[in-house]
């Protein structure tokens, strides 16, 4: 069914099996470490789920030490480690291989400072994305990144993907509200990273570790950067007759000075999909903006207005600004039911690229033209303000060669992405899905000296090894990892 | 090089007119192991490496090759003078929110800051403290590293997690990890109208506490700042928007005898700020030390008894230190933040960026060895 492929397991490592978990039982708090098939289930796959694999065993440290020890062991046995956040990844960066070691984060659950005089919060990297804002609540200020998983997923994988949200555009990625970490390396030194305060001095190795993939060390707390909570936020709600006019609203928006804190895309499909599950009276046409925007009241009508001035020239279909909260309710509903909307239309592969703004009309075009091509239906819902999209592929999963049909389209819209000067994951990761894909934005040398970093951190090739790179691009560090 | 600069240095200067002589030229001294001091247009040649035998420059490597003010996005090649791009940007009413300083006043050098120097060092100004740094700007680099290799890394826009984050690395790097050829950076849009207030005979613990406070509230404060008993807040946006965080702020602090500034007269203000000013005139040793804002108080209090002043930036948390103190006594006194050397002042000093604790100390030498592996780019300027 699948037709991404991953290394054949290693053997001597299978074989092993029995005496890696003892040894891990052994060195760890009683029920830190599992291994029945029953109770591993849980952990053969993350949300990429037409790939799944048990691994040897699943642990579930409670603290940066015991995280520590289970790397030693398992760097004394070569094993691979798996890194786990709460296992929401979208691109199988989760995924484990039949040889390899989960480590999950999810029972490092410690809220450990709250520092509003400083603006940080230092929390195990366990904690969910929204516990964090929660616990913020009181003191009047909140987490900035927001991706949409925020309920389940975990710090340790924001950090891991470089998580953003609809509200990045204002605010920033994971890597910019990210002060400092401790983590362990491959061979179980612990080590801090940065700090409460603002840049260290030095080379950029927190930049570095944020956004590797789980490919460099374990993150087990983390320095966050707190940000006061705006007065008010209020939503609008813009329709178009064309995806076009949509994508040149957005440039102009952005053109004209203002920095909404979201600007979110959605298309027809998906306005269809909204439409039959959430019940919202969202207008029937070819594309609808969210515009938020934020402040005292006084800035949020003068924003509001100027945007309304913008969108009107381009003559939409609707207008519509929310004046209480019911009403903002009301126009995030259906955006924020947008997946459990398409997952009622069947599966769907949802991708991640990002393109410059000023080439979202074309590259909506291009899409369209390609889903004629594939003979596969597709749903257009993103952050328009970055340019970072989530085209939806649906598909049949029970249908022969639909999966296959469906990657193929979802490599061709990447490929797109990367032509009109953008990327091909915007806060997803590469994972096992892109990874086949890497060669098409990177060069031979712009990859190799990724992997060189990588042996630096881990020169076994222990943590995540058949992720990221191109699985022919890594097989020579992969082999000599493994030969010395 | 600028024959008048007080600065003694290598004084053959190679300036590639694009990537391939630089490729070229990089692998050549890769293979003859000649160290290299790599500058962009020469205004911290002060902080070069001294045993360096040549200096490489990305000077020539000028222009700006994209600029789309709607994408909020700006691609310029290394050498581009950092003023070309500032005006560009201003032309269409957009700027570099992180502010970067222009280090020529405090150093007494004469060249051209350039945006590849810019990003090589991370300046950021005043505005960090709201908007981030330059690294956190940075979208993508192209480089060439130590042993000749072309790189890209990152692209043009704003969210992107494909393959490992280089730009990030590379920025603040000081020329120790490759030479950047071209550079894409966040633009954002130029405030309308911005507003200083003026808090008069505080107490740097007062004044820290104002900053706590203000920076807790929605307004956006993009600079907090003190000197000698005063201390400055700055609130920016459209119009209305400026006024009236400023006079929330005003009804705040109502206990405080506050002065308001506006518009140019502020922007000047901030210049000066920016580039550290009030030590332009000075040749003492100069120190740049980050540490978490509420310790800013007792450092300068400790650094005042070693003799010399400071000037806080960034809320508390961005400490500089004029004085002629020994680096010794300037790190002890330090050692809760992390202090950069910027100015050395008459007494030459090798160790100019913190000392790091092992694993962070033995990873980045081993970075540096990946990047540059003859170790020829600014040899020692940043550790072994």
């Amino acid at each position: 069914m699948s037709t991404i492929a991953m290394p054949k397991p290693d053997a001597r490592i299978l074989a092993e099996a029995p005496q890696i978990i003892a040894a891990l039982r052994d060195a760890l708090p009683a029920g830190t470490v599992i291994s029945d098939p029953e109770e591993t289930r849980a952990y053969e796959c993350d949300a990429l789920t037409a790939y799944r694999c048990p691994p040897i065993a699943v642990v579930l440290p409670r603290t940066t030490e015991e995280v520590a020890t289970a790397m030693r062991i398992c760097q004394r046995f070569s094993v691979p480690v798996v890194p786990r956040g709460a296992g929401t990844s979208l691109a199988g960066g989760a995924l484990p291989t039949a040889d390899s070691v989960v480590i999950a984060t999810i029972r490092l659950r410690e809220i450990l400072e709250i520092d509003t005089t400083n603006r940080f919060i230092r929390v195990q990297t366990g904690v969910t994305n929204l516990s964090v804002s929660a616990e913020l609540e009181a003191e009047g200020f909140f987490y900035a990144p927001d991706p949409s998983s925020q309920l389940a997923c975990t710090i340790a994988g924001n950090i891991a993907m470089n998580s953003g949200g609809a509200h990045c555009l204002k605010y920033g990625v994971t890597t910019n509200n990210l002060m400092g970490v401790r983590c362990v390396l491959t061979d179980g030194e612990i080590v801090e990273v940065g700090g409460p305060f603002m840049d260290s001095g030095g080379l950029d190795i927190l930049g570095l570790l944020c956004g590797s993939e789980g490919q460099l060390a374990i993150v087990t707390e983390a320095t966050l950067r707190i940000v006061p909570k705006p007065e008010d936020a209020r939503p609008m709600l813009i329709g178009f007759d064309s995806a076009e006019t949509a994508g040149e609203c957005v440039a102009r928006i952005i053109r004209s000075g203002l920095i909404p804190v979201a600007i979110e895309y959605m298309d027809d499909v998906c306005l269809r999909a909204i439409e039959a599950f959430a019940k919202t009276d969202y207008p029937k046409c070819a594309a609808v903006l969210i515009v938020e925007v934020e402040g005292s009241q006084g800035e949020i009508a003068h924003q509001i207005e100027r945007i309304r001035e913008i969108a009107d020239e381009l003559s939409p279909v609707e207008f519509r600004s929310s004046r209480n909260k019911d009403e903002s309710l009301a126009i995030w509903k259906g955006r924020k039911s947008a997946f459990g909307a398409m997952g009622r239309l069947g599966d769907y592969l949802c991708l991640d690229g990002t393109v410059p703004v000023s080439k979202l009309p074309y590259t909506l075009k291009r899409i369209g033209e390609l889903s004629k091509h594939y003979g596969l239906e597709v749903a257009n819902v993103f952050h328009a303000g970055d340019g970072n999209m989530h085209p939806l592929i649906l598909f049949n999963a029970n249908a022969p060669g639909e999966l296959e049909r469906a990657e193929a389209y979802g490599a061709d819209i990447l490929r797109l992405c990367v032509d009109v000067g953008g990327c091909l994951t915007g806060e997803h990761g590469v994972g096992i899905e892109k990874r086949d894909l890497m060669s098409k934005q990177y060069s031979a040398e712009d990859m190799a000296i990724q992997m060189d970093i990588k042996d630096v951190f881990d020169p076994d090739w222990l943590l995540n090894p058949a992720k990221v790179f191109p699985l022919d691009v890594s097989q020579p560090y992969r082999d000599r990892a493994s030969r010395s | 090089m600028n024959p008048n600069s007080k600065i003694n240095g290598p004084t053959e200067v190679f300036s590639p007119n694009d990537d391939a002589e630089l490729s070229a030229f990089l692998a050549d001294s890769y293979a003859r192991g000649i160290p290299l001091r790599i500058a962009g247009g020469g205004t911290r040649l002060d902080l070069g490496a001294l045993n360096a035998q040549q200096t490489l420059t990305s000077r020539a490597l000028t222009g700006i090759v994209t600029y789309e003010p709607g994408a909020l996005t700006l691609i310029a090649r290394a050498g581009t003078p950092l003023e070309e791009v500032e005006q560009t940007l201003a032309e269409e009413g957009q700027a570099l929110a992180f502010e970067p300083m222009d280090h020529r006043g405090l150093l007494g050098s004469s060249g051209v800051p350039t945006i590849g120097g810019v990003v090589a060092a991370n300046v950021s100004g005043p505005r960090r403290l709201q908007a981030g740094a330059c690294r956190d700007h940075l979208l993508g680099v192209r480089f060439v590293d130590g042993s000749g290799r072309k790189i890209k890394n990152g692209g043009r826009v704003m969210k992107n997690v494909t393959g490992l984050d280089l730009s990030k690395l590379m920025c603040g790097s000081f020329g120790t990890l490759g030479v950047l050829t071209e550079v894409a950076l966040k633009t954002l849009p130029r405030a309308e109208r911005q507003l200083t207030l003026v808090f008069s005979k505080v107490s740097l613990q007062e004044a820290c506490t104002i900053f706590a406070s203000a920076l807790a509230t929605p307004y956006e404060v993009s600079g907090a700042v003190y000197h000698q008993e005063s201390a400055w807040l700055r609130v920016e946006g459209f119009a209305q928007q400026a006024a009236y965080r400023a006079d929330r702020l005003k009804a705040l602090f109502r206990e405080n005898q506050i002065d308001v500034i506006a518009d140019e007269e502020s922007r000047a203000l901030w210049r000066d700020f920016k580039n550290v000013e009030v030590f332009a005139q000075s040749s003492e040793p100069l120190w740049r030390i980050l540490i978490k804002p509420s310790e800013a108080p007792a450092l300068a209090r400790s650094l005042q008894l070693l003799g010399g002043d400071v000037f806080i930036d960034w809320g508390g948390g961005l400490v500089w230190y004029c004085g002629s103190a020994q680096s010794a006594e300037v790190r002890s006194a330090a050692s809760a933040g992390r202090a950069v050397l910027i100015r050395q002042g008459a007494r030459p000093a090798s160790d100019r960026f913190p000392e790091d604790a092992g694993a962070i100390s033995r990873l980045s030498a081993a970075l540096r060895k990946t990047f540059d592996p003859a170790g020829i780019l600014n040899p020692k300027l940043m550790g072994d």
